[in-house]
């Protein structure tokens, strides 16, 4: 049941998307997210949707696989939608009761709908087509020049590492007990909201106690290993630009430089 | 309490890069009052298995029967089923959460709904069952015991709600050998007494060729072999081949005969071979 939430989740395949470096992923992403936020216009949102519709056929990830990670988070796109929709002043075109649905609200709630599926889409790429190892490593060599300033680049990379590394068995772990305390009678579908918030105690107590548990064991097992911080430590594997890493930045940073021309315009 | 399963088939993650098929068209039939060993080696599906049996999991297709009742249809009451048949996982003693031990075995019965008096005999009996003084730890929380004890506490926990089978996925993982023992002598007593269904999952071979009725041999999602203990342990290269293997014991007796001694070879526990040695060492000195 948890396991089914797929936004996100690496899919493993090799692609030329799986393979691009994952420094310029990630710098990709943020001019991506950027460039969304610089658009004014449904025209300018047309080379966003070709940029996307590129990198997803590359990625060999199914469509369907992305609109099922969508499924979770339609609520609060269809949020965004109906406040939007009923919020914004102007042209009235219909009423529905006390609420007025305007020429601009319409235009706005279909443009930040819009926006905010594309934004989820183009995140979740990232992570789709990225595993969290190389992602993390991407993160720890973007942060590096910064060490100079104090930012702890390797433990940053560190501390996401874990993170990310303890999701699924968290998850698993959640599954575990939600499943034993099923199995002594326990209901966590059925009842109104005080009532299941009341019954998720079973549930957080033990999940708590064994994510300290093994937070503890974790720490304990890095030290016998004898780790400490990034200092003079190596990797193994090294991360290096290739050819398609290069049109792949010009090709964001060409979508970047067409948004910005279609907004001064 | 007789479950009966048919053509069994479960697939996790169906149509995703990481579909895999857990368990491939099982048919079983367990009987009422059997004492169950279900064996094999790490991802054979045992945990799959037993999790369809209290509808924690539906299967992908097939049907699983329980005292003539499908509950693979949609219209099943679930909590019925998880009182009659009453699973322990592995490592039960990580769901625990209650401030005592009392609240905590309680909380089944209390799911069951029944009546405050009823809950408290129940939980007394659950409790002394284990083998734990239920005056003296019942307001105790279930973090102040040792890692054995809050086992029996988690394994009350099931008990309480009073199952006509009882499902236990290695319930001896990680105990020293005292406490093994006695959670195993409980088992048994269970069963006697009670006269429960008993499933026990296990790795131990000594425990399930000293405990069981008849044994399940888990294979890559299928059964691979089913029988009382005497006649599975005797397929040795078949049960090493999966991973697994017969009790120590029963190799001894092999080497025995290999090395020409007129013993039989199927032996399966400490004390049977005792005997049969003792007996040849008997007919030696005669002659």
């Amino acid at each position: 049941m948890l396991r089914d939430i797929t936004i996100g989740q690496y899919y493993p395949v090799n692609s030329p998307i799986h393979r691009l470096d994952p420094r310029v992923k990630i710098l990709a992403t943020f001019i991506y997210i950027t460039a969304l936020f610089i658009v004014k216009h449904f025209i300018a949102y047309s080379y966003i949707l070709a940029f996307l519709g590129i990198a997803i056929v590359l990625s060999k990830v199914p469509v369907s696989y992305m609109i099922r990670g969508l499924k979770p988070l339609f609520l609060i796109i269809f949020l965004t939608f109906g406040i939007n929709i009923f919020m914004t002043k102007g042209e009235i075109i219909y009423q529905l009761g006390p609420l007025d649905i305007t020429k601009e609200g319409l235009f706005q709630a279909v443009f930040m709908a819009t926006r905010l599926i594309l934004l989820i889409i183009g995140t979740s790429l990232l992570t789709l087509t990225t595993s969290p190892i190389q992602l993390t490593d991407g993160i720890e060599k973007l942060l590096n020049p910064f060490r100079k300033i104090g930012v702890p680049a390797h433990e940053l990379a560190m501390m996401m590492t874990i993170a990310l590394r303890f999701i699924p068995t968290l998850l698993e772990e959640t599954d575990k007990i939600m499943k034993a305390q099923m199995a002594r009678g326990a209901d966590f579908e059925s009842g109104n909201i005080l009532n299941r918030a009341k019954s998720l105690v079973p549930l957080l107590v033990p999940l708590f106690i064994s994510a300290f548990r093994r937070a503890d064991e974790l720490a304990m097992a890095m030290e016998a290993r004898c780790y400490r911080g990034g200092e003079n430590r190596t990797r193994m594997k090294e991360l290096s630009l290739h050819g398609r890493d290069f049109i792949a930045s010009i090709m964001t940073l060409t979508v970047l430089a067409a948004v910005i021309v279609d907004r001064i315009l | 309490m007789s479950i009966i399963i048919e053509n069994l088939t479960h697939i996790y993650n169906p149509k995703s890069p990481f579909e895999t098929t857990a368990l491939k068209d099982i048919s079983l039939c367990i009987e009422k009052g059997e004492f169950i060993g279900l064996i094999g080696h790490t991802g054979s599906g045992k945990s799959t298995l037993i999790q369809h049996l209290n509808g924690l999991l539906k299967p992908s297709t097939g049907k699983i029967i329980i005292n003539g009742l499908d509950i693979t249809q949609k219209d099943v009451k679930l909590k019925a089923i998880r009182q009659k048949v009453g699973l322990v996982f592995q490592y039960p003693e990580h769901q625990l959460f209650e401030e005592t031990i009392y609240k905590d075995v309680a909380f089944g019965p209390t799911n069951l709904g029944l009546s405050e008096k009823e809950i408290e005999t129940r939980v007394r009996a659950a409790i002394e069952w284990v083998g734990l003084p239920f005056d003296e730890v019942k307001e105790r929380s279930p973090f102040e015991l040792s890692g054995g004890q809050r086992r029996r506490v988690a394994i009350a926990g099931v008990v309480a709600m009073k199952p006509e089978v009882l499902i236990l996925d290695e319930p001896t993982a990680g105990l020293d050998p005292k406490g093994r023992d006695e959670i195993l002598e409980q088992v048994k007593s269970l069963h006697r007494q009670y006269k429960m269904t008993v499933i026990l999952v296990s790795h131990s071979m000594e425990d399930i060729a000293k405990l069981v009725d008849r044994i399940i041999v888990m294979h890559k999602g299928t059964v691979a072999l089913t029988g009382v203990p005497r006649e599975v342990f005797k397929h040795v290269e078949l049960l090493e081949e999966i991973g697994l293997g017969v009790p120590q014991i029963t190799y001894l007796m092999k080497k025995l005969k290999a090395a020409g001694k007129p013993i039989k070879e199927d032996a399966l526990t400490i004390v049977e071979a005792k005997q049969e040695i003792l007996n040849w060492m008997g007919r030696m000195k005669k002659c």
